[in-house]
């Protein structure tokens, strides 16, 4: 494995009506961080984002993949009624309870032309494991 | 997918028998094409519904059939609560009643030309469409309750439209029974400031000619004429079906276990009809039925004045309004008697025929329209339902095209600019908050709807009638 390999990142999956979201990370929390990230890139360009608002998050699950659906339709929520686009994340999982920030700047359709809103996180190829290479992946589908 | 995994039984029926789990055979209507093109998740999908308790006759996929969740889009079931039957969240989908609405005009295409750009213009400022788009109509607790209960006829009510517009609407625009003590406060308020709006994605309002009629008798019932100039809406119930949509799945995702359910896939997250989390969810989804109906109502209320700015004095009436993201209470004659049971229609039109007791009297002889929408920059099509569809699809037919590609694939293979001016030249005008949005909705991102249409007609769900083509594009 290159070190690049180790440094947390997100991708985009295909799914031929919309699309998967996974962030690969040596951590949980990273990994939860950077799916998040591949759900703004399916709206914008996070580069086109500043930090000028953050936001409390937490959520609780007895099942770490209903722990990863919760944060993911959590921020959904927070973006549809803030009408917010966020950039970062800092994420913290405790056992059951997640409690993050999530930092971004209001919905500028002008500034960031984004190209859909994301209806909500689905269970289709909902997922959170360990690699065989000791990362954490968390990934699902989202309705777009 | 493979079609030797199938018994064909007519030149369009495609059966999979009940095997294993499977409580009834799952049937794929389509030409032979269509369904060598259709991805494998079809199969798994539609024989997975076809295990759930209380299903009746069979599990169907319309001719556009794609992978979904749990359900395929495209995926037609009928359940008996009687029968321990269920209602799936997935099986309706996240965006709860969208559908199509076709305006009548009274124009024609020479009406439009040296005007088309500045309509297009006031009607892109006078619909609110894209990511970050706000209604201008915000609702106190109590309008919100009067509007998930009251539809259609509660945005009438309310100034947004014609008494005569509900006898053109599904339902007469309004579904009983819905209960807005069960749609969350999260779902009202994540529709605070959403209503009226068109949203983003393959959502649009487009100006269309009809440039093509193949059924004469029916399209003159229809008031269709080639060069006539109509409108179609395609949306849905916005935040709050999105919201109802992502609670239930995950709700009924953890309680399968308590109902005794198993199931192939959690996706297929259901419950009985007759539990209290079943009943809930049949209340939200009636008032997100209700919520879908008054915006698309309120949406024919902004466009009626827009086009009164280009054409003052003009006269703006429904064709239809039909979903294709639904679960209703129907009777259907099943196995040679008649029986009330729950239609989930994923991505799939309800077709009723002629003579069906819910269609005006206008349609009563030659059945209700059946609205299909295209892509941007391609046809969309009017068919009329049918008598066989009762016995074929519980009177169900297709919804549109379905994606070629993945919205990923469409922005590597096209720009935005390059697509917007292309679709000029053809004399399509495109007007979007967003260019990585068209690309991601590029034309030939999406199958040929042509060939989904005509497998529809061959395999009798419903009959074609006319064929438009797109003039402006409105898109979210």
């Amino acid at each position: 494995m290159t070190d690049n390999a180790q440094i947390p990142h997100w991708e985009h999956f295909e799914h031929k009506a919309d699309i998967g979201i996974r962030g690969i990370a040596p951590t949980l929390a990273e990994a939860f961080e950077q799916a998040a990230l591949a759900m703004t890139s399916v709206i914008c360009d996070p580069d086109l984002i500043l930090e000028h608002q953050s936001v409390e998050v937490s959520c609780q699950a007895d099942d770490i993949e209903f722990l990863f659906l919760d944060w993911i339709n959590e921020l959904i929520y927070l973006m549809a009624v803030k009408r917010l686009l966020f950039k970062r994340f800092q994420v913290v999982i405790n056992g059951k309870t997640l409690i993050a920030t999530a930092s971004g700047e209001p919905t500028d359709p002008a500034k960031h032309q984004p190209a859909v809103e994301i209806k909500g996180a689905t269970l289709t190829e909902l997922a959170v494991r360990q690699t065989e290479d000791g990362l954490w992946l968390a990934q699902c589908v989202v309705d777009v | 997918m493979d079609i030797k995994q199938f018994i064909q039984r007519d030149e369009s029926c495609w059966e999979i028998p009940a095997k294993g789990a499977m409580r009834v055979p799952a049937i794929i209507y389509a030409d032979p094409g269509l369904l060598e093109a259709m991805d494998q998740k079809v199969y798994e999908q539609i024989t997975n519904v076809a295990t759930l308790p209380g299903i009746v006759e069979a599990a169907y996929a319309m001719p556009d059939a794609h992978w979904g969740y749990g359900f395929p889009i495209g995926g037609v079931a009928a359940f008996d609560a009687d029968e321990g039957g269920v209602i799936s969240a997935g099986g309706v989908g996240f965006d709860i009643s969208c559908g199509v609405r076709t305006l009548h005009t009274g124009l024609t295409v020479n009406d439009l030309q040296n005007v088309n750009k500045e309509l297009a213009d006031e009607l892109y400022r006078s619909v609110p469409a894209g990511v970050g788009s706000r209604g201008r109509i915000h609702l106190n607790h109590d309008e919100m309750r009067a509007m998930l209960t009251g539809g259609a006829q509660w945005a009438v009510d309310q100034g947004f439209g014609e008494a005569r517009d509900l006898e053109f609407t599904e339902e007469h625009g309004r579904v009983d029974a819905a209960e807005p003590s069960d749609v969350s406060p999260r779902a009202r308020e994540r529709q605070k400031g959403e209503m009226g709006t068109l949203g983003s994605g393959n959502h649009y309002l487009e100006v269309q000619r009809v440039v093509e009629i193949f059924d004469q008798e029916v399209a003159e019932a229809y008031r269709l004429k080639i060069d006539a100039i109509v409108i179609s809406i395609h949306c849905g119930s916005r935040g709050l079906g999105h919201q109802i949509g992502t609670e239930f799945l995950k709700d009924m995702a953890l309680a399968a276990s308590q109902y005794h359910i198993t199931l192939p896939d959690r996706e297929l997250a259901c419950a009985p009809l007759n539990s209290p989390l079943g009943k809930r969810y049949l209340g939200a989804m009636r008032a997100g039925i209700n919520c879908a109906l008054a915006n698309r109502q309120i949406i024919t209320h902004l466009t009626r004045q827009a086009m009164n700015k280009i054409f003052p004095g003009i006269s703006i009436n429904l064709l239809y309004d039909v979903s294709h993201n639904t679960c209703k209470q129907e009777r259907h004659i099943v196995a040679g008697s008649a029986r009330t049971v729950f239609v989930h229609r994923k991505g799939a039109t309800r077709a009723f025929g002629p003579g069906h007791a819910d269609l005006p009297t206008e349609y009563q002889t030659v059945g209700q329209p059946v609205l299909i929408g295209g892509s941007m920059g391609t046809s969309s099509y009017i068919l009329c339902g049918t008598k066989q569809a009762e016995q074929r699809s519980f009177s169900s037919a297709c919804h549109g095209a379905g994606r070629a590609m993945s919205r990923r694939q469409a922005t590597k293979q096209w720009q935005g600019r390059t697509l917007v001016d292309q679709l000029a030249e053809q004399g399509i005008i495109i007007r979007s908050p967003s260019l990585r949005g068209v690309a991601e909705e590029a034309p030939a991102a999406y199958k040929d709807v042509s060939a989904v249409v005509d497998a529809a007609d061959k395999a009798g769900l419903a009959n074609k009638v006319a064929r438009l083509e797109p003039v402006i594009c409105i898109k979210g």
